[in-house]
Parts: C-alpha cells; structure tokens; sequence
C-alpha cells in the first residue's frame, strides 16, 4: 500500500496501436504510445491499480501506479576499454612515445 | 474520429492560443511568408536581448583557445596549415548549454505577455533550459521528451535531461518513441493554457543571436582577428540560424558558416527499433536533413529558424569521431564535455587543415556532460544495445550497426554534403500542388536558399513548374 500524498510515477497508455498515426515505420505502429510522469498520489492505494496524480504543475493525470519514491539510476555506464586507447592515441600522436 | 484526430484537427487555433504571434499576418501569395518582418516585429532588438540574457545568467561564455587540439591537427596538414581552433565554451551558461540563451527570452516573454507558464516539447539541452529559466523567472514548466522505447528502455542522455528539467522544478512528461508526441503536447498546451516555449518562435532564434555577436567580439578581442569560418552543430537549424544572424548584425565581412552533424544515415527516427539503436539524440542528421529542407514541419506554423538561408557548407561526421572528440578534449585540454555538443569540434578538428595557420576557425559551442550523458555511457549503452564498438577508419562506421572510432585523429574527416540536393529539395517541396508560381514566390524561394532567381528558375524547370516574369 502506497500512502495518499506520497511521490509516484505513473504509466499511462496515449495511443492503442489502432489509434496510431498513419505514416509511421510498421515496429512502431504495432505498439502503444506509452506516457510516464511523476506526482503525488491522491488517494491510498496498490501499485498496478489505477490512481490519480497532482502532478508539479497543479494538473490532475491518471494511469497505473508503479512506484513509490521513483530514483534516477542512470550512471557513466561500465568500463569502456576503448576510451583509454583513444587517450593513447590522442597524447602518443601529440607527444610523442615518451 | 477518434480523440487523436480532433485534437489533430484544432492544432492550429491550440497554437495560435499558446503563442502571440499572428503568422498569418505574415503570408505572401502563393508560397512565401515575410520573414524578416516576423521577426523584427517580436520586438527585441540584439541590446535588448543581451540584457535580459544577462539579467538571467545566460551569456558572456569564454571562447577558449584549444592549442593542443591545434598542435595535434597540424601534425595531419600540409605546411603552413592547420588554422587555430577556438571553442565557445557555452557549457558554462545556467543549465549547460546555449539553449539556455533561446529559452531566457522564450521565457521573459511568456511572462511579459501574462503566461503562468512555459510548455516545450523536446528531449534535448532545451527542456531543462526552459526548466532553469522558469524557475528563475518564477513560470510553470512542463517538458514533454520521447525519451523510451516501447520496452521502457531508455536513452541515458535523455534520462539525464530528465533529471535536470526535475532538478529545476519542471514536470516532465516522458513518451514512448512517436511523431504523436505532437499530440500529446496540444493536449497539453490546451489543458494548462501556457506559452508554447517551442524552439522555433523568433525569440527562441533571437536568443542566439547574440551568440554569433560574442563570437566576432571575443575572437578580435582574444586573437585579435576575425574567424575564417564557425562550425556549428545542425539539427532543427535554430543554431545555426541565431548565430549567423548574430555575425551578420556585428560584422560585414565574410564568415563562413558551416553547419555540421552526426551522421546517421539509414536509421528512422520514428522507429521505436532504431530509437535505441543511435547514440546522439541531437545534432544528427535525422533532424538536421529534413528541418534544412522544410524548416516549417516543426511546431509553429513558420519557423523563425531557416537554416540553408545561412549555410555555406553542411558537413557530417561519425558517431565514432564525435566520441573520439569528446575524449580529445577532456585528455589533451582538461575540459569534459558531453559528447552531441562536440559534433562541430569533431568537424573542426578535420577543417582546421583547409586553413592557413594563421587564421582561426570557432567551434561554436560545448553542452554540460554528466551521468547518461558522457560518452562512456553510451558508449557501453550501444555495446548493450548489440552495437559493435572497434577502431578503424571511421568511414566503415554503419549508423544503428557500428560505431568505429578513428584508430589515429588523422582519420577524423568531415565529409561534405551537397547543399544544391538541399537547395532542390527545398525548392520542390516548397512549390508541391502549388500552380503557376508568382513573382513574388520566386523572391522568397531565392531567399529561402541564398541563391539568386536565375538559379530558382533553373530548378523550377527541372521540375517541370511554371512561373510568372512580372
């Protein structure tokens, strides 16, 4: 149970795949346009049911419930080899091998 | 007709509400529109601008000379070539990047005119300067980015723009990859009755002005010399278009404005399969072709950026060399930036041979970097996506397939592409259905692509159209 007044996100469905627009590549055509935001939850309720959000702005959104307290966990992404070479490349071709 | 279709069908009378220009007033018969009246008639002159803009922390960026970046693209010129490159280091202003200049006069505007907020459709450095700018000047902000695929994976550099349009206060509205975006966004505009903050009004085109202002002021005071040529990064044209105008209004001597942006070439930018398959979002051929060739398919019914009407050359580089770049100028300058700003430096790095040393050549602009949006992230990003990540020469590169990074920088080359396919391809889609053209028409086409009206009668009859002398 997520608490009334607590900051969610939510997911909704803009466009089923019928209501798509016409000259639109096929791969995307055959799916939903889904929409997410973020607000405060309006009433008491389950992640998965259908609730209502006040989101920054003061509107009213609707969709399913996700999560409670959504984070940002994007990150600089694994090692990548490639770039120490690349500084390798740039400072040997500039200096030298010393 | 279902909902998306009515809301389709009120679009222009939901966009005239949300923004106060009367376009209409500006139409010429049968194809043409009064461009310079459009924008002379939004009522902000270049001091005006600079004054807003600097009432709000946006301008006045260092141009920063990259002397080893120099020093290194002339060990690959001919003798006495190699020009100095500069780079406007336009990462330093609030939010991190010149979009901050569009949206402090998007944004003192709307509220001049009594708007309680701003709405911008966009998934690139705009939304969270519209974001700043709200904040500061105390508007609503919503931003609306196609930001995943239909599998909920999203792209790392706009989960960061994201956070930032958050960070700033704004709610941001994130969609599943579509052209429908569009509608969305009406939906929006017409629910909360804010100012369209699009990128395309003429304030979001007079606020860079005054970037192509400090270029010419900052190079004769920094080099003590004007710069041979400026390279900018192209995707909707309100770049380039805002710069050159800037230059023009400051000096009358020749700069060369070259556009230039990330090849990718065969990938559908409404294609949720492609979507997650490119690592720019920005500053990409996708944007920067189609905006070139028809500049009025954005949000506004005439867009005040019009780019082939300035461009002297248009030039295109890899995604490999662009991440190439990006490394190159945290590891021989010391300055970290994120990877779709350093298009043009990419492209500069490769022009700087076709130049005498003594000249200098300006990068025109660097964006913030952070988490998502660095190239370590996407490049691992790819490598996840299935995408093949190897050195070599950069011409292998295979947009949504491969990324090769040059295996030296003397493999870093900007490839031209042919402004006259541009210039036709305008000129044909400008005149489709349309009948005998008028004198007029032919005025504003021969404006449209900086060439003079013999050179639109050649094209117009190659495609067959006809037109009146008088």
């Amino acid at each position: 149970m997520i608490k009334k007044g607590s900051w969610v996100r939510i997911k909704k469905t803009v466009l089923r795949p019928e209501e798509r627009a016409e000259h639109i590549p096929e791969e995307t055509k055959k799916v939903q346009l889904i929409m997410w935001t973020k607000g405060y939850l309006l009433e008491d309720a389950e992640v998965g049911s259908t609730v209502k959000i006040k989101t920054p702005t003061g509107r009213i959104e609707e969709g399913v419930l996700l999560e409670e307290n959504p984070a940002f966990r994007h990150d600089y992404g694994a090692f990548v080899q490639e770039i120490l070479e690349i500084r390798e490349i740039v400072k040997k071709e500039l200096f030298g091998r010393e | 007709m279902n909902e998306y279709q009515k809301v389709m069908a009120r679009r222009s009378q939901i966009m005239k509400a949300a923004i106060d220009v009367d376009y209409d007033a500006y139409e010429i018969q049968n194809i043409g529109f009064d461009y310079e009246k459009m924008m002379a008639d939004a009522g902000y002159d270049l001091d005006a601008v600079r004054k807003i803009q600097w009432e709000n922390g946006v301008g006045g960026t260092p141009l920063k000379e990259l002397k080893n970046i120099t020093a290194l693209a002339r060990k690959f010129a001919k003798p006495g070539y190699g020009a100095r490159i500069f780079i406007k280091d336009e990462a330093l202003n609030d939010s991190g990047s010149f979009k901050a200049r569009r949206a402090a006069l998007s944004c003192h505007h709307a509220k001049k005119m009594g708007f309680k907020g701003v709405i911008t459709a966009t998934s690139g450095n705009y939304g969270a300067a519209v974001a700043s700018q709200a904040a500061k000047q105390g508007l609503k902000c919503i931003v609306v980015q196609e930001c995943y695929d239909s599998k909920g994976i999203g792209q790392p550099e706009i989960i960061e723009k994201a956070r930032a349009c958050e960070a700033y206060g704004a709610e941001v509205i994130q969609l599943s990859v579509g052209p429908e975006l569009f509608y969305t966004f009406l939906k929006l505009l017409e629910e909360s009755g804010y100012f369209n903050a699009s990128l395309y009004t003429p304030y979001a085109i007079q606020g860079i002005e005054t970037l192509g202002v400090e270029i010419v002021e900052d190079a004769l005071r920094v080099a003590g010399k004007l710069p041979k040529a400026v390279i900018v990064t192209n995707a909707g044209g309100g770049n380039l278009t805002g710069t050159a105008r800037g230059i023009r209004k400051t000096t009358d001597k020749k700069i060369e404005i070259i556009a230039a942006s990330v090849n990718l070439a065969g990938l559908h930018m409404a294609s949720d399969v492609d979507f997650n398959r490119k690592s720019f979002t920005t500053g990409h051929t996708g944007f920067g072709m189609p905006f070139m060739t028809n500049p009025d398919r954005s949000d506004v019914p005439r867009s005040a950026a019009r780019p082939l009407r300035y461009m002297d050359r248009y030039v295109t580089v890899n995604q490999g060399e662009v991440f190439f770049a990006t490394e190159m100028l945290a590891a021989l300058e010391g300055i970290e930036r994120g990877p779709a700003g350093n298009t043009s430096l990419a492209a500069a790095f490769s022009l700087a041979r076709e130049y005498p040393a003594d000249e200098i050549i300006v990068v025109q602009e660097t964006e913030y970097t952070g988490a998502g949006k660095h190239h370590q992230a996407q490049l691992d990003f790819a490598k996840k996506m299935g995408i093949e990540v190897r050195f070599g020469n950069p011409e292998e590169e295979i947009p949504g397939k491969s990324i090769v990074l040059p295996d030296s920088a003397g493999k870093i080359q900007a490839r031209d592409y042919d402004l006259d396919r541009a210039r036709k391809s305008l000129i044909r889609r400008a005149t489709e259905g349309v009948g005998a053209l008028t004198a007029k028409d032919l005025v504003f086409l021969a404006e449209e692509v900086n060439r003079d009206a013999e050179y639109v009668k050649a094209v117009l009859k190659e495609l067959g159209k006809e037109w009146e002398e008088r």
